[in-house]
């Protein structure tokens, strides 16, 4: 099963399941669907509660945040995870600080679908990997869509935490299969973490969320082959709050040597965050810094052949662990 | 509000005699108590951060509220505290929570702009609260019909992208949204005609919104004008912006009040207060008495009482 199609089936179970949810965005109704296509079908079925909005980033956000103080649970679509910027205050200055400035715990369901990422020529306003922008806000939690967890599962946890949630999803990986990696290597997900992996303990470990883990895994199969390099992949379904680094403690205290991928450009990053959490917790026996790899300071060029020498990929990745591990 | 503010001789020969009520009247006479107790224990350092009073509007809220359902939502401002009283009449958890002392509204987080309780709520950005009011409205449409949600805006919010994304949605899905705004004819230091081009009503109409404008400050009469607006928001589940020409008698916020003295007193000379005060000698000045009376010992109750506490902190 595609991606794409986990995440529709879970938004039509999550509408059948729960009379109260709303999905909100821009052209999302039929026959549209959704500029992605991933709300396709979903107005047919339930024509009340999944509703087209003007382009209006800062009114549905907050439309949601209404829903959600009522009691219900909302879903709104951002056509592109850039336009969130629109949407910031209803999320930074309303929807976190609502669950817990009024004194007592107010519940908050509702989750922000966000497309992000590069890799299909949408040029610089529409291609960005705005995570950072997001991180380390008190009251809201970050996810992103990966092929190793199933999209119910995790929409089920996000409104659970009766806390706004943005969920980050990578654009290319819409039309990726479900949870598949080749031979040698096997991959299993328990604590919200996949962990993509070889026999025998890794000479690394790479901590990459859905959007990069591809590419993480193309480098590690490039350098297992080349370098004779073992790596472990690790693909955390939620971003932040990062509160569970002892997750990764096992293959940490294997590995020594830590490398976090990210497509966004540097500056103050989610992975910076993360770095900074190992860092705390294993800095005596790591043998390098937590390594961060990030694409290009600069705009995502629209031409095919720039926007990939701007994107963080596999050659990049493979060419960071190999010169930290070879020197 | 514009009735010169002449003594009349017998109470019974003013025609708006009979308004405000007694109870109308106190509870404006308690709001004005309380915003002046305010600024009183500002000016001798015993309150932290800051607040922004409603003297001179206090009306505005006692006129809606008595149109208002308990299960309706109402959503304030930064200029919130005659709204909150209005519907709660509740001095003593309002002055707690502002001071931060036991049995406050919100364990003294939120302070004088953030508060929630029941369906009211309030919060201090400018304009934010739109959207979230037409989400609330949308959700009543469909599992609460004939409830409706009310947001209180001032004029200068009016340069808020927020309130026209909220204006266009809640006109396109027909959601029971009613907006009262409070044009006192500034924002913070900046007038009206200097931050607002065209009209509110101009801008109602652009969304094919009814819009209503309020100028007196008799709230008997805005109710008997506004009873059937407010039960058409609910029985056809449409929006209305409701505007009052009001006053803002006090600074902004504390203290920084930059227009000249002349012109505060023009508006003093309009005040509701004023007016009901030469309306009604017989009895203004024991209702006042008592509303100033009571908000002292509110007070005085409140500020002995230990610090709020608050489990996530
Ligand atoms: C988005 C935003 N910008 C600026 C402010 C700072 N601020 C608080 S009140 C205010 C003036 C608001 O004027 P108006 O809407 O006319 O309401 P009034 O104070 O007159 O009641 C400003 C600029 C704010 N709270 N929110």
């Amino acid at each position: 099963m595609r991606v794409a199609e986990n995440l529709n089936a879970a938004l039509a179970a999550l509408l059948a399941r729960e009379p109260n949810l709303y999905v909100l965005g821009e052209d999302v109704v039929d026959p549209y669907g959704g500029a992605f296509k991933i709300t396709r079908g979903l107005s047919t079925d339930f024509p009340d509660r999944v509703l087209s909005t003007p382009i209006s980033e800062n009114a549905i956000t907050g439309v949601a945040a209404g829903l959600a103080l009522s009691g219900d649970l909302a879903i709104v679509e951002i056509m592109f995870g850039d336009f969130a910027a629109l949407a910031f205050d209803q999320l930074f200055n309303f929807a976190s600080k609502s669950v817990s400035m009024y004194g007592s715990r107010l519940p908050m369901r509702m989750v922000v679908r966000c497309p992000v990422g590069g890799g299909r020529g949408y040029g610089p306003t529409h291609s960005q990997s705005p995570q950072k922008h997001f991180v380390g806000i008190p009251g809201l939690a970050l996810y992103e869509l990966s092929p190793f967890h199933d999209n119910l599962a995790v929409f089920e946890e996000m409104f659970a935490r009766e806390e706004p949630c943005v969920f980050f999803e990578d654009k290319v990986l819409y039309t990726r299969q479900m949870g598949a990696v080749e031979p040698p290597f096997s991959v299993e997900t328990s604590g919200g973490v996949a962990r993509v992996s070889l026999d025998g303990p890794p000479d690394c470990v790479i901590i990459a969320p859905g959007g990069v883990a591809h590419r993480a895994l193309a480098a590690m199969r490039s350098l297992l082959v080349e370098e004779e390099i073992t790596c472990t992949l690790l693909v955390p379904s939620r971003l932040y709050p990062f509160d569970q680094p002892d997750v990764f403690d096992v293959d940490v205290r294997a590995a020594r040597r830590v490398f976090v991928v990210e497509e966004s450009t540097a500056g103050g990053t989610w992975g910076a965050e993360v770095a900074h959490l190992l860092h705390r917790r294993h800095w005596g026996r790591l043998a390098l810094p937590v390594t961060l790899i990030h694409s290009l300071g600069g705009v995502i060029p629209t031409a095919a052949h720039l926007e990939r020498a701007a994107l963080v990929n596999e050659s990049t990745i493979h060419s960071t662990i190999r010169e930290a591990l070879r020197g | 509000m514009t009735r010169p503010a002449t003594a009349v001789q017998g109470e019974t020969s003013d025609p708006a005699a009979s308004s405000p009520q007694d109870a109308d009247l106190s509870l404006m006479l308690m709001i004005r108590a309380f915003e002046l107790k305010l600024l009183d224990l500002y000016g001798r350092g015993l309150l932290n951060g800051t607040t922004h009073t409603c003297l001179g509007q206090e009306y505005v809220p006692v006129a809606v509220e008595a149109l208002l359902d308990r299960r309706d939502h109402v959503f304030s401002n930064h200029r919130g505290h005659g709204h909150y009283l209005a519907r709660f009449r509740d001095p003593a958890g309002l002055l707690a929570e502002i001071m931060g002392r036991e049995g406050a509204v919100c364990a003294g987080v939120g302070g004088s702009q953030h508060i929630r309780r029941d369906r009211f709520l309030s919060t201090g950005v400018q304009g934010e609260s739109l959207p979230v009011a037409a989400g609330v409205a949308l959700h009543l449409k469909r599992a609460e019909p004939g409830r409706l949600a009310c947001v209180y805006v001032g004029d200068g919010t009016f340069g808020e992208g927020a309130v026209y994304e909220a204006f266009n949605i809640a006109a396109l899905w027909g959601l029971p949204l009613l907006v009262v705004v409070e044009n006192n004819g500034i924002a913070q230091s900046t007038p009206t005609s200097r931050h607002l081009a065209g009209s509110i009503a101009g801008r109602a109409a652009a969304f094919g919104i009814d819009h209503r404008l309020v100028e007196t400050s008799d709230v008997t009469e805005i109710r008997r004008t506004l009873e059937p607006l407010v039960s058409r928001v609910r029985s056809r589940a449409t929006p209305l912006v409701v505007e009052f020409v009001t006053r803002r008698l006090g600074p902004h916020s504390k203290g920084d009040d930059t227009r000249p003295a002349r012109a505060v007193q023009d508006l003093r000379e309009q005040d509701w207060y004023a007016r009901c005060a030469a309306a009604f000698p017989g009895r203004f000045p024991r209702l006042d008495a008592e509303a100033r009376a009571h908000i002292d010992a509110v007070a005085a109750e409140v500020m002995a009482r230990a610090p709020s506490q608050w489990e996530g902190s």
